[in-house]
């Protein structure tokens, strides 16, 4: 197997594609992953060394890449910041609804970082699904956000995110329903690429 | 939510800046609440007779219909304004209509004028500054306050700075260059350009930066590199893009060129130069990102920087900005053939990234297009190279994709910072290498 040298193109398109999938499995609106470098995946605050192995199926495009991963050391507790923010939101008299995050100048409000969190982590999950080698997903923005009211304990989120894809440049407008529940987790339970509009 | 009167009803324009000055706390209020106004209107009611005025003020008791009353019932004669949510208007009018008061339609659209004022607040906000030493670099700008800018930074130093017009966009927008010379006749030149890709802001707001670096600063090596060597800065290449990213779409790159028979707009000026023009690493499709034009220079902004250069002769380093991934990058795009300087190029980039981390520890990483990122066709500094510029660098500056285009404003100093240093390098080894 040949090494690839970690500046290079492929290798960053495959480390962005495992920060995506482990942000997924381990992001929550108490913390977010972010790539620091090809050689880790950095969590905000602290620094974790994290091995990945990205398997792309040649030839078969429809199959999401299998992505297998080990942390170096404990993962810091979210469950204060998770707690505060789930209480929060079943708290809210009017459903959340919100647009533009970060806005055109870059800036996330407190209350909404933690909708961006959980957004950069149900990302993940849409951006494993449709990666392949030769693409490059980052969510460059949450074009809209609305709660939708539940009457179990799980909150329900239905987003239009943007996605940029960094090899053809394109901005695609990505619409997500995400359950989470600080227990149980995320899940994103349906989601669909959006037609570009032709914005002009 | 503050109370005022509108002392008369002649002129519209009257009417709407008296409401502008009601509306002021209102704006704050619908956006810190995403509150809004849509459908709302604000009825005017004159009581004439004491029937009336019992009318009115049965109204305030309706709780329900969550009336909001700018100018309370006070008397005979004395108006009472009231703001309708849409939902309450019909069973109002209907109630003063059953009951014979008259009323009157001050505002139609409450949310319209908010929407209008809320505009004018934040260019009214923006205070226009008198010097670059008033300008506020650590925010993003419109095109508007960036060309005021180079008008100030020109006037103010006269001796050293002049504003070249090197062409017209698409939309008839004038195209400047900065030029920084301390004299001579066509001397050897470095050429910078940010923005050409316009949702890539961190860069314009860079080259900002950069310019008044420039001016303020003559350190050694600054002065050294200005006494033999003349800087061309082109702070906003696609002025079309950035107003359209400013009033449109935030996310717009290409440019604003309309072609028959394609609904979408626009061509990638990173894709249009004549260095393996329309080979693959470009997009034949006029609705793609990367689309490559219908010829090379098809676009005014990339003729005017080929004129230019053609015409000077004399430029020996050629660096593009944008923005985001971190990465210094020489040529070529287009094909995988290493370039014959690329020994050269590959050390001044290693030395060029290492002065740049030093400042705040931010991790490039560098090499030729093509092995570092995609094959990219049509690029700038692979025709640039192909031009005998053999400096040829185009960054990708902050971040690797947490905020991506929509970088804080926060960050455009420490970039712009960090950025000048790894310039600096290039500078350098540009004058004491010259060809």
């Amino acid at each position: 197997m040949a090494e690839l040298p970690p500046t290079h193109g492929p290798a960053s398109r495959a480390a962005a594609l495992a920060t995506a999938y482990i942000s997924h499995r381990h992001g929550s609106p108490g913390h977010g992953w972010v790539l620091r470098d090809v050689r880790r995946a950095r969590r905000e605050d602290s620094t974790v060394n994290c091995t990945a192995e990205v398997l792309y199926h040649l030839g078969n495009e429809k199959s999401a890449p299998d992505v297998q991963f080990t942390i170096e050391g404990e993962l810091k507790n979210t469950d204060e910041a998770d707690n505060a923010f789930y209480n929060r939101i079943q708290s809210l008299k009017k459903e959340l609804e919100a647009e533009n995050i970060p806005d055109s100048y870059g800036n996330v409000s407190p209350e909404m970082q933690p909708i961006r969190a959980l957004a950069w982590a149900a990302s993940g999950y849409v951006i494993w699904q449709n990666s392949t080698e030769n693409t490059k997903y980052q969510l460059a923005q949450i074009k809209h956000v609305k709660q939708v009211k539940r009457t179990d304990e799980y909150l329900e989120f239905d987003y239009v995110i943007l996605l940029h894809e960094n090899v053809s440049q394109e901005i695609i407008p990505w619409q997500m329903t995400v359950l989470w529940h600080p227990q149980h987790g995320i899940e994103v339970t349906q989601n669909s690429c959006q037609a570009k509009h032709a914005l002009d | 939510m503050s109370r005022g009167a509108v002392k008369t009803l002649d002129t519209s324009i009257q009417l709407e800046m008296r409401a502008l000055l009601l509306l002021a706390a209102l704006g704050a209020v619908a956006a810190a609440t995403t509150e809004n106004f849509v459908g709302h209107q604000v009825l005017r009611i004159v009581p004439s007779s004491d029937a009336e005025l019992q009318k009115v003020q049965e109204l305030q008791e309706l709780e329900h219909l969550q009336l909001d009353f700018w100018l309370s019932p006070r008397g005979l004669g004395n108006p009472v304004d009231i703001r309708v949510p849409f939902p309450s208007l019909q069973p109002v009018k209907a109630h003063l209509e059953a009951n014979g008061v008259p009323y009157s339609i001050m505002i139609e659209d409450v949310q319209a004028l908010v929407d209008l004022e809320q505009m004018q607040m934040l260019r009214r906000r923006r205070f226009v500054p008198l010097s670059t030493s008033t300008f506020d670099y650590t925010s993003y700008h419109t095109l508007e306050e960036i060309y005021a800018f180079m008008d100030l930074l020109v006037a103010e130093n006269p001796n050293l700075v002049s504003k070249l017009e090197i062409g017209r966009t698409t939309e008839n927008r004038p195209i400047y260059v900065l030029k920084f010379s301390k004299g001579g006749t066509n001397r050897p030149a470095i050429w910078i350009d940010t923005g050409i890709h316009s949702r890539e802001w961190v860069t314009q707001a860079s080259g900002i930066w950069f310019a008044k670096k420039i001016v303020q600063e003559q350190d050694e090596g600054l002065a050294n590199i200005l006494d033999q060597m003349d800087i061309f800065l082109e702070i906003v290449t696609n002025p079309d893009g950035f107003a359209f990213t400013h009033t449109s779409n935030r996310m717009w790159r290409k440019t604003r060129s309309k072609r028959s028979g394609s609904l979408c707009v626009g061509v990638d000026p990173n894709r249009n130069w004549d260095a393996g023009f329309g080979g693959s690493g470009a997009s034949s499709n006029p609705c793609s990102e990367t689309y490559h034009g219908p010829y090379a220079n098809s676009e005014p902004e990339v003729k005017a920087i080929v004129d230019f250069v053609k015409s000077h002769k004399n430029i020996k380093a050629f660096i593009s900005i944008h923005s985001y991934s971190q990465l210094l990058l020489y040529p070529y795009g287009y094909t995988t053939t290493a370039v014959p300087d690329k020994e050269e190029l590959h050390q001044v980039a290693k030395e060029a990234v290492a002065a740049l981390s030093s400042l705040y520890g931010t991790n490039y990483k560098y090499g030729s297009i093509i092995t570092t990122i995609y094959q990219a066709s049509g690029g700038t500094i692979d025709w640039t190279y192909n031009q005998g510029i053999k400096y040829s660098f185009t960054f990708e500056l902050r971040d690797t994709g947490r905020y991506g285009f929509l970088l804080p404003a926060s960050q455009i100093v420490p970039t712009a910072q960090e950025t000048w240093k790894a310039l600096e390098v290039i500078m350098a080894h540009t004058r004491g290498h010259l060809y």
